[in-house]
């Protein structure tokens, strides 16, 4: 049964995946278990990403399911799932650039591979990178923009980061839009990811994993 | 006699558009110079289309919407809210950077219109975000989830009674008419009227008078840009514009998640509202083309590129579509010119069942090796010139690009040497290395 959970949501099997979650809940099942099964389904899910058997649809509709499933589990649940982080990360839209697909995209990616992500958002300034770092300890940073005005803020960023006497203690990469390796050079990131899947792969190796 | 248009091939009609742009009604020419530079370069542009025969060089398009203004030191703000300052700085531009062809700066809209409207599908600059910043997509459900068959049933009531009401505030009356096709006869037509005696729905109304003035005024400096810009020799490079018909659904109806969601949920529908919306795609960039004076049609590409859905989804939503418009387009002698940002190395082998010489495909980020190997033997290619390196490389880094790309891409004709993105900004040195360095190196011989 628990792998049933874990394969319908990985197959995206919408309404099987719902099903399953209620007759589970029925039943009287741990719904942390019911959700430590849609994790595992959405790690396959992820694995299949980096594997290029699925995209960018398939990761949106994945999410999806599990909100749904995250809502049919949340009035039974008495405890918060804690499940174990791998690595702290920050991770934004820079200044002056309000998209959040490809970050949004990242941030799943991430979370789905086990680190914890503080999402700043879009639009955000260096200063809020600088003062999430410090709160949070993050050893790693993400700098997600689409457009080309994004170079500049990336820079600015970083600068702002070592200003902040933080930049030896964060690695950063930078993604998204015309973020290229040469963008990269200009504002001074450790890494240039291409996609999530590269972007999963940086922050592991960071951690050392 | 003139063969009458429906009799034409579409290769004569795709001639018959090319003779007009390059005859360039209407316009007087500086000098005997400028004239002959203006038909060079359209020369140059219907030789890398028509791959008959190798042009003279390899023309060069450093293609920009706020990179002109952002050059001169005008913020996308005063780009979009004087128009006066911003043409000046698109005539500075191609006087000082010598391009083979302008940019309509009709691609940078004008602020009052948008803000008479209240458009709500993009940010402006200074309007929540930066002056700085350029218009930024605001991703939204414009069309909801069940509203599938109205869209199909009549595109343009929905556009008229749901999607404008939805997108531009100062429009949201508009839902409060009855569809046009109620009006049949001298029994109908009375009532028909009544819902523009509501006050709401004349403040509409008065909206769209008020927009209208203001487009009216701004299209006439425009144009008389445009008129400058040809007397002097450089010709507009675009007729038209449409859109992937995927992308009407995805970008400008449904946004982009609840798109991606509907590939699972409803992909019957999706598939039957982008047929639907075929015909209409075609229809305006022929028009374009017509009004223009200009074969090209600009059709900006984003939902289809590398990574975004699989090559199944790609096969099966995004491409016949798209390939009905450019065929369609084609069908009407116009040439379609697809602009690939992001990177499209997975599609070319989709690219390549078009027919010889139908369109053209600018690319951004893309093996143009590959490029050149596949699609560009039989269709005009272009672009590839990084942003990030012109914003941030050098001039040699630019040359050392734009030789690579003349070497491999430009072999023996049909390449344009393009920006791969539609460019915000700029960096003298990096854009002037990239016109002068093609018009140098580029050079058949």
């Amino acid at each position: 049964m628990a792998s049933d959970l874990m394969s319908a949501l990985a197959d995206l099997k919408e309404e099987e995946a719902i099903k399953i979650v209620r007759g589970r809940l029925s039943a009287g099942d741990d719904p942390l278990k019911i959700l430590d099964d849609a994790r595992r389904g959405l790690e396959i899910v992820g694995e299949r990403f980096a594997a290029s058997e699925y995209f960018i649809p398939d990761l949106l509709y994945s999410g999806e399911i599990l909100k749904e499933i995250t809502a049919e589990v949340k009035p039974k649940l008495s405890t918060g799932p804690a499940a174990k982080k791998v690595g702290k990360v920050v991770f934004g839209t820079v200044a002056g650039d309000i998209h959040d697909i490809g970050k949004d995209i990242v941030v799943f990616m991430l979370d789905v591979n086990g680190f914890e992500v503080y999402d700043l958002g879009v639009d955000v300034p260096a200063q809020s990178f600088v003062e999430k770092i410090r709160e949070t300890g993050s050893g790693i940073v993400g700098l997600s923009g689409f457009l080309t005005l994004a170079f500049d803020s990336m820079r600015q960023t970083v600068q702002a980061i070592k200003d902040a006497g933080l930049r030896d203690k964060v690695k950063i990469m930078v993604g998204g839009g015309q973020i290229d390796e040469q963008v990269r050079g200009f504002a001074g990131a450790d890494a240039f990811g291409k996609d999530a899947m590269d972007a999963v792969k940086l922050a592991k190796s960071w951690i050392g994993g | 006699m003139e063969k009458k248009w429906a009799e034409m091939t579409p290769i004569e009609r795709r001639d018959a558009r090319f003779e007009t742009w390059m005859s360039a009604p209407g316009v007087q020419f500086r000098n005997a110079e400028a004239e002959a530079k203006y038909k060079a370069a359209t020369k140059r542009f219907r030789d890398i289309v028509e791959m008959k025969k190798v042009p003279d060089r390899v023309p060069v398009l450093p293609f920009g919407i706020f990179m002109q203004p952002h050059l001169y030191g005008i913020t996308p703000y005063e780009a979009m809210y004087d128009p006066d300052k911003m043409l000046g700085s698109q005539l500075r531009f191609i006087q000082e950077y010598q391009p083979d062809y302008y940019v309509t700066p009709a691609l940078v809209g004008y602020g009052k219109v948008f803000d008479i409207l209240d458009y709500k599908q993009y940010k402006l600059p200074g309007h929540g975000i930066s002056e700085k910043s350029v218009y930024q997509y605001m991703e939204g459900e414009y069309m909801l989830a069940d509203e599938y068959p109205a869209l199909i049933q009549d595109p343009t009531d929905f556009w008229l009674r749901t999607l404008m009401p939805r997108a531009y505030g100062a429009l949201d009356p508009l839902k409060m008419i009855a569809p046009f096709t109620d009006m049949w006869e001298v029994v109908t037509v009375t009532t028909q009227m009544i819902p523009f005696g509501i006050p709401p729905v004349q403040s509409a109304l008065k909206a769209l008078l008020d927009a209208g003035n203001e487009a009216m005024g701004w299209i006439q400096k425009v144009m008389g840009f445009e008129m400058q810009a040809r007397g002097l020799g450089y010709p507009g490079c675009f007729g038209g514009a449409t859109k992937a018909p995927f992308d009407l659904l995805g970008d400008t109806l449904r946004g982009t998640r609840a798109t991606m969601l509907d590939l699972y949920r409803q992909p019957k529908m999706v598939l039957k509202a982008v047929e639907r919306l075929t015909p209409l795609a075609i229809s305006q960039g022929v028009r374009g083309a017509t009004m223009q004076g200009c074969p090209v049609v600009f059709i900006p590409l984003h939902k289809g590129a590398d990574g975004f859905m699989s090559d199944k989804q790609f096969r099966e939503f995004y491409w016949p579509t798209l390939k009905a418009v450019i065929l369609g387009l084609a069908e009407e002698g116009c040439v379609p010119f697809l602009f690939c940002e992001g990177s499209y190395n997975t599609r070319l082998q989709h690219v390549a069942e078009l027919p010889d010489a139908s369109c053209m495909w600018v690319f951004d980020r893309t093996d143009m090796k590959k490029v050149k190997d596949t699609i560009g033997k039989k269709l005009c290619i272009g672009g590839n010139v990084p942003s990030g390196l012109l914003l941030t490389g050098t001039p040699q880094d630019i040359k050392a690009c734009c030789k690579e790309l003349i070497d491999v891409a430009g072999k023996g004709g049909g390449y344009l040497m393009c920006t791969g993105t539609a460019m915000d900004e700029g960096k003298a040195d990096t854009v002037h290395a990239m016109v002068d360095f093609t018009k140098e190196y580029g050079v058949y011989k």
